[in-house]
């Protein structure tokens, strides 16, 4: 894992009283609500319905159990005893009070945490795959290159009043995790001639314009990585629409200029810009990337899993992944119980999992951007022992990818800019299938969420998506089929009229009757409704 | 030397369309939707560019000033209009060196804001050391 060194601190603390400054200065009413809302948004703080709530970032969705026991301990202190972990690896916390901020701020420093460009128009916190270091199905671990651009873009001075939000993500695996095409920038490293580069997918999005981003790179050196995306950013700072919020995202520019334009303009700056010196020599990257040396795990520990305790098989099969290590796995925590609100888990929880990392895991969590939790470097040997610990604290749901795996936003229940409420819903879908025996028929099926027409749920990228809308003063739930935020990324289309809370359940069941009745031999979901098309789900739906 | 206001008496700026069309003078204003490349075969006779801020979110002064440094511009290169104290750290780092806000900037918060950054993570227009580099000697 990346540790700071004095540099880090330095920065991280001169942000802490910046912002505290900041503070005190629209306390005192020196600076307006106008001027100070980038600054705390650039600091992670929006006021929502209720209060304020904090995002703190978890960069690459990686942290130790020091940092997680941190997040428990905000919760206590500051919140209600809870955080919801995001759909960008994030935690927020939704009962904040802003002259708690700075302090808040203070605490998180302390274990090397910040919630600097969680929100704001600027880069945000970066993604990328909860397994990086793990998967076996990787080509390299893609954490030092999020981590340098991580620093790359903190305070970046050109780029931190841009059109709108910039998300980006890297992955370094076949299997896309991160829903990297789905990004503003998405980096794919890939291996061409025995050599390492970086494609580069830029355009990409959901909201109220979904798209799925082109390739605008194939192969950038990734000696050329920041100088490439520094390119990518001073072409869309500059021509960025900003007349209107809602075509202002990179994803507009390039599909109004088209991809071959965009391209040659970056290609354009990108001349110039390398020849700037932005791009760190390879002992800063070597520097980095030693940090997230996988631990030294035993290769010869035990393979054998003991699956007698039938409950305890049920959760292997469906929470624990491949390591790439013999004798390890993946564990997956969910954080999705029947009835919960996805995403949420109580300080004693963050606790538990911090001390099951710190027991078992070489003291290493994930989150993933499906709002769960990872243990990425357990033996074998002691899953069984995990298990009972995440049972006995209510985390031991075995519902990894299915139905009741729902992503689903903070809606109207949280969020100022909801349409609709987000969590009912998932309750209810939950319960409806809350039978394990009938999820796992269904097989992998990713349900996704979103409370307004800003995505935040991804219900674009869902198998089974919904969008809660406002249809004069009654919440209204669309239904949309097809998507997917993985390596076969596509965007979702609606079935037709939309539902109330409890018809949507009802429609979501005659969809999922109809996939058992259609499928052939090894199906996904996903995979029948690609094959047979949208009509004979609109009829099981609308008769 | 970072100068927080603009003297009097000096030249008045011209629209970059007016410079381009005119050769002697010498100060011109950009306009956020302007190209700042435009300026770049005229560099040499220019004392003074002013960046135009009409709103503090536009940043696309942001990248007009560092693409003209960038080119080599050495006058003065001022950022005018909606600058608040909140903002100059960055505008100096993409080469800005004097001010104009429309309202005027308390001088100790102007002072707390310019040395507010030990260092910096990435290259940019004021010739610091990146942290990458300081790291490495």
């Amino acid at each position: 894992m990346y540790k700071y060194d004095e540099y880090d601190h330095a920065m991280v603390a001169a942000r802490v009283a910046e912002f505290s400054d900041q503070v005190k200065r629209r306390l005192a009413g020196e600076i307006t609500e106008d001027q100070f809302k980038p600054l705390r948004l650039m600091n992670g703080l929006y006021l929502q319905l209720h209060a304020y709530m904090l995002r703190v970032a978890v960069p690459y969705g990686t942290l130790d159990s020091r940092q997680m026991r941190m997040l428990a301990h905000i919760a206590r202190k500051y919140d209600r005893d809870y955080g919801h972990f995001t759909t960008r690896q994030n935690i927020q916390y939704n009962w904040i009070k802003l002259e708690d901020a700075p302090a808040i701020l203070e605490d998180l420093a302390s274990v090397e945490m910040h919630a600097i460009q969680t929100s704001g128009n600027c880069i945000r916190n970066i993604s990328s795959d909860q397994w990086a270091g793990a998967a076996a199905d990787e080509i390299t671990d893609p954490r030092p290159w999020a981590e340098l651009l991580r620093q790359w873009s903190s305070f970046h001075p050109e780029f931190s009043y841009l059109p709108r939000k910039f998300k980006i993500a890297v992955i370094a695996a076949a299997e896309d995790r991160a829903a990297m095409r789905l990004h503003d920038i998405g980096i794919q490293i890939i291996e061409k001639d025995g050599v390492h580069g970086a494609a580069f997918y830029v355009g990409g999005g959901m909201g109220r314009t979904p798209m799925i981003a082109p390739l605008i790179k194939d192969f950038v050196p990734l000696e050329d990585m920041l100088s490439y995306t520094e390119a990518c950013l001073r072409v869309y700072n500059r021509y960025g629409r900003r007349d209107n919020i809602y075509k202002a995202r990179i994803k507009i520019l390039i599909h109004e200029l088209g991809a071959d334009e965009y391209r040659r303009q970056v290609e354009e700056e990108w001349a110039h810009v390398k020849s700037l010196g932005i791009d760190p020599p390879k002992a800063e990257f070597d520097r980095i990337a030693k940090q997230f040396a996988l631990p030294a795990l035993d290769a010869s520990a035990p393979d054998a899993i003991d699956r007698s305790d039938p409950d305890f098989a049920v959760w292997v099969d469906q929470n624990v992944a491949a390591h790439k290590v013999p004798g390890h796995a993946i564990v997956n925590i969910s954080l999705k119980p029947v009835g919960g609100i996805p995403g949420d888990a109580g300080s004693a929880q963050i606790d538990l999992m911090a001390d099951l990392a710190e027991k078992y895991s070489h003291d290493e969590l994930r989150v993933t951007h499906a709002q769960n939790i990872v243990l990425p470097h357990v033996r074998k040997a002691d899953l069984y022992a995990i298990w009972q610990e995440l049972d006995a604290a209510g985390l031991a749901t075995p519902n990894l990818d299915l139905i009741s795996d729902i992503i689903a936003c903070p809606g109207l229940d949280y969020c100022s800019l909801a349409n609709a409420r987000s969590i009912p819903v998932a309750q209810k879908i939950a319960t409806r299938f809350s039978d394990l025996g009938r999820q796992k028929e269904l097989g992998e099926l990713k349900l996704k969420i979103s409370g307004c027409i800003n995505a935040c749920g991804h219900h674009h990228a869902g198998h089974i998506g919904i969008l809660g809308v406002d249809r004069k003063g009654t919440e209204n739930y669309q239904l949309l089929l097809g998507g997917s935020g993985a390596e076969d990324v596509s965007l979702g289309t609606i079935t037709g009229p939309g539902f109330d809370e409890d018809g949507i359940v009802d429609a979501i069941e005659r969809v999922t009757d109809k996939y058992l009745a259609e499928r052939t031999e090894g199906e996904r979901f996903v995979d029948t409704f690609r094959r047979v098309g949208m009509a004979p789900f609109k009829e099981a739906i609308y008769g | 030397m970072v100068e927080h206001l603009h003297s009097d008496g000096e030249e008045p700026c011209v629209t970059l369309d007016a410079f381009l069309q005119q050769s002697n003078a010498t100060a011109v204003r950009l306009e956020p939707d302007e190209d700042a490349r435009a300026l770049i075969p005229h560099l040499d006779r220019l004392a003074l560019i002013e960046v135009a801020f009409p709103k503090f979110r536009d940043g696309r002064g942001y990248s007009s000033a560092r693409i003209l440094r960038e080119a080599g511009y050495t006058g003065e290169l001022r950022a005018q209009g909606d600058v608040l104290v909140d903002q100059i750290a960055y505008m100096k780092r993409c080469g800005f060196d004097t001010f104009a806000p429309e309202k005027a900037l308390n001088p100790a918060d102007v002072e707390a804001a310019l040395s507010r950054w030990p260092e910096h993570y990435q290259t940019a227009a004021d010739g610091a050391v990146p942290i990458w580099k300081l790291r490495h000697g």
